[in-house]
């Protein structure tokens, strides 16, 4: 059998090749992004594949397409989950009509979310099965098995990954594509089970209730659950990732995985339970296991000992482990050797070229109050621009700008936002700033992609994840559409333009929108050759370095009167954007003498 | 079939997280349940990378233990410093000379460990440290992005597995009209390692 190796990501989507999904839908997000990137680059010809604007807007799509005979899938991170759920609680009501998986990928650690929800919850709030694939292999299987767990109980299927799971790589035994249809239709007009209004839906309630308790019996026999008979002083119940981890720490003891974690099998844990001398839950995040497997009367340690915050490493597991006298320390075992001083720290900056950089420079200066948004541009928190000052989640940035205006602060403020965001879930805010008439500026920072999460599409853009040469919405009209008065369009790369069109914004009295248009290095990808610093003019004022860009470096040489490092520019990292030039006070810096810029 | 734990450590845009690919499928190929985990979130900005990859008979946990890691592969000498703390003392470690400062140290406001101190920590964990110029070496053979091949191509003069494979795996992971030069890389990397250890 063909054996690949795969991320589980990549696995994901190769079980939704072999489930016989038609339709992938969703909206990129860190750790789940490489999903649907997979589907469309590997099956696009057998999976319809789209970016769509947000997630609930993705999750509708896969709910249409699988009340319309289609095995459908929508991916999320798990912020995401937020933003879908309105649309998952009426899902598991209306259930489907073929096969529809729900994934969300959790970020323990936060390597790039901004909270460390546990979307297990979502499974008991919304009552939907929930799987927690270990690795690639049942990444990949657990697709396949919730599209058949989906169907046989016609209910959407929550599939769970973490960070670890969805970006490692592991060995995967390939299948062949499940038989789909080819014809649909026609719609199927079963108003009491898909319209939810009141009267109908008050009789789908039950069928959800009865619907779980089948569930429940299905989990006690389930492939998915399994034990590992071991030593019997010692059993562990965990599910996902962290069985891996557990599995490694504790070679010897007996394990209860659980690849089906939501609902519980009853019967399954109380006799593994009675069987061991003591149980012991390990799980990341949340106690949603531990809870309850507690409330079934059974006597567990979990987060008495294991901490809900961050990950929870093989590492970790061992030195709690050892520590709460559940593991003997190894003999042989020798301390790891820390690095014996404080390195020095390499944090994500705005790449050189970053069309951002100018505005963040400018924030800064006029010292305007920020209310922040998700994407790129939140590094403009940072040194040297501490130029963001609230930051929460996805479109909050123009809602949080007209909650400054109209608590009447006296300053005038400022929300960044970006193209993506702004469609995603920016739009009704700035609608709400129109209607009841507050101020402050919306820079809608348009950079021509989805940059931080890998350069996606969105309805700005005139490709999209199956298409090239795609209609796009222009700004422009839409925000006049809308009822913005005042709009302004600035070249992100000139500074000054830049700088008047944001006092003119400032000045007007009312909700203002300035568009700072410049591509993204990564979408225009066309290096010019790298500036030079005259040593002799610069003065070593560092106006250049509050840019805060990594190809601007301090040079050995210094202002004899004041004692401070003048500026030289790392000719392997500059792509040569202009901005430095434009704010040296001196002329010092240019492009490099008789090298023609290129276009294009 | 004895268990090998790797970490590839190195800053984001230098390859390696291609180059723990190549590592896990050679693994995969040579006859090994293979798994590996990265470190990826905003790492096309510059950020560091760090890459667990594991061989063995069966792998169950995609992330290795501190103390216990074999092979530490370091693109960038600053990064391979942050790998120290998964060595043991028979761990060998394959580094790449060419350091890429941080934004912290050229701006002034953290300074980058010297050579000497470098080599110093790394020495202190284990004897077993080769130090070869990869970039500059890459810079050579025309392109500097080749620095991830060239690197893979010194590692696989340090194990036993048969070069086929490891040529395979490489061709099979590069752009085609780049196979030459990713072969020339390769090749380069493993005459790089003769009399590259520093004791």
């Amino acid at each position: 059998m063909k054996k690949a190796l795969l991320s589980g990501n990549e696995a994901i989507a190769r079980g939704a090749y072999e489930a016989g999904i038609q339709v992938a839908t969703g909206y990129p997000g860190t750790p789940s992004s490489e999903i649907l990137e997979t589907v469309a680059r590997e099956y696009g010809k057998e999976i319809y594949a789209e970016w769509s604007t947000n997630e609930k807007v993705a999750m509708d799509a896969a709910a249409g397409a699988a009340y319309s005979g289609r095995r459908s899938m929508v991916t999320t991170k798990q912020v995401g989950m937020n933003v879908l759920a309105d649309a998952l609680m009426y899902t598991v009501y209306t259930g489907i009509e073929a096969g529809l998986i729900v994934v969300t990928a959790d970020d323990p650690g936060m390597f790039s979310s901004q909270n460390e929800q546990d979307n297990r919850w979502y499974a008991r709030l919304a009552k939907l099965p929930l799987l927690e694939p270990a690795d690639s292999q049942e990444a990949k299987d657990f697709v396949v098995q919730g599209i058949s767990l989906s169907e046989k109980f016609d209910t959407p299927v929550l599939l769970r990954t973490t960070m670890r799971v969805s970006h490692s790589k592991g060995v995967v035994t390939l299948g062949e594509r499940a038989a789909v249809p080819d014809e649909i239709g026609p719609f199927v007009r079963n108003q009491e089970k898909y319209v939810c209004t009141a009267m109908w839906a008050k009789k789908r309630h039950p069928v959800v209730e009865q619907r779980l308790l089948e569930l429940a019996q299905h989990a006690e026999s389930s492939p998915f659950n399994r034990i590992e008979w071991g030593e019997r002083s010692l059993g562990i119940i965990t599910s996902g990732i962290t069985y891996t981890y557990a599995r490694e720490v504790f070679p010897d003891a007996s394990i209860l995985k659980l690849g089906m974690s939501f609902p519980l099998p009853v019967r399954l844990i109380n006799s593994f339970a009675e069987q061991v001398e003591k149980v012991l839950v390990i799980e990341e995040l949340d106690p949603f296991l531990e809870e309850q497997i507690k409330a079934m009367g059974i006597e567990v340690v979990g987060k008495g000992v294991f901490p809900p915050c961050d990950e929870l490493l093989p590492d970790k597991i061992y030195s709690i482990a050892v520590d709460a006298g559940f593991l003997d320390k190894k003999k042989d075992a020798k301390p790891a050797v820390p690095p014996p001083e404080t390195l020095p720290p390499r944090s994500p900056v705005l790449c050189p070229g970053c069309p951002h950089r100018s505005t963040f420079y400018l924030l800064h200066k006029m010292k305007v109050p920020v209310a922040g948004d998700i994407g790129c541009y939140n590094l403009g928190c940072l040194p040297p621009f501490n130029a963001q000052h609230t930051m929460g989640c996805m479109g909050a940035s123009i809602g949080v700008l007209h909650g400054m205006a109209i608590a009447q602060l006296p300053e005038k403020g400022a929300a960044t936002i970006g193209d993506s965001t702004f469609f995603h879930s920016g739009m009704p805010a700035l609608a709400n700033m129109v209607h009841n008439q507050s101020h402050g500026v919306v820079i809608l920072m348009d950079n021509g992609t989805t940059a931080m999460t890998g350069h996606q599409d969105h309805p700005g853009t005139t490709w999209s994840l199956h298409g090239k040469d795609v209609p796009h919405i222009e700004f422009k009209p839409l925000l006049h559409a809308m009822g913005a008065k005042k709009v302004v369009e600035v070249n992100a790369f000139d500074v000054a333009e830049v700088e008047k069109g944001l006092k003119e914004c400032l000045d007007y009295d009312g909700p203002s929108v300035l568009i700072t248009k410049g591509l993204c290095v990564f979408i225009s990808r066309n290096p010019q050759p790298p500036y030079v610093v005259d040593t002799d003019s610069c003065v070593a004022c560092g106006e250049c370095f509050k840019l805060g860009c990594p190809a601007i470096v301090k040079s050995n040489e210094h202002n004899p009167k004041t004692g401070k490092a003048k500026a030289s520019i790392d000719p392997t990292l500059c792509v040569g954007c202009d901005v430095c030039r434009q704010v040296c006070p001196t002329g010092a810096i240019h492009p490099p003498i008789g090298v023609e810029r290129s276009e294009a | 079939m004895n268990k090998i734990d790797f970490l590839v450590a190195g800053v984001g845009g230098q390859g390696t997280i291609l180059a723990s690919d190549i590592l896990a499928e050679v693994g995969m190929e040579a006859g090994y349940d293979a798994k590996k985990s990265d470190v990826l979130g905003l790492a096309v900005r510059g950020g560091s990378v760090l890459s667990h990859v594991r061989w063995g008979r069966t792998v169950a946990s995609p992330v290795s233990r501190k103390g216990t890691i074999d092979y530490l592969l370091g693109f960038e000498p600053l990064e391979a410093l942050r790998g120290t703390e998964f060595l043991h003392p028979q761990s060998t470690a394959l580094v790449n000379t060419q350091p890429i400062p941080p934004v912290s140290v050229s701006s002034g406001d953290a300074i980058y460990p010297a050579k000497e101190r470098l080599e110093q920590i790394l020495h202190a964990v284990t004897a077993n440290v080769y130090f070869v110029e990869a970039t500059e070496e890459a810079i050579g053979l025309g392109s500097s992005k080749v620095t991830n091949v060239v690197m893979i191509g010194a590692f696989s003069a340090l194990l036993d597995v048969p070069v086929e494979v490891w040529e395979k795996v490489i061709l099979s992971r590069v752009p085609e009209k780049y196979s030459q030069l990713n072969k020339a890389a390769f090749f380069a990397g493993r005459e790089l390692i003769q009399g590259a250890r520093i004791s």
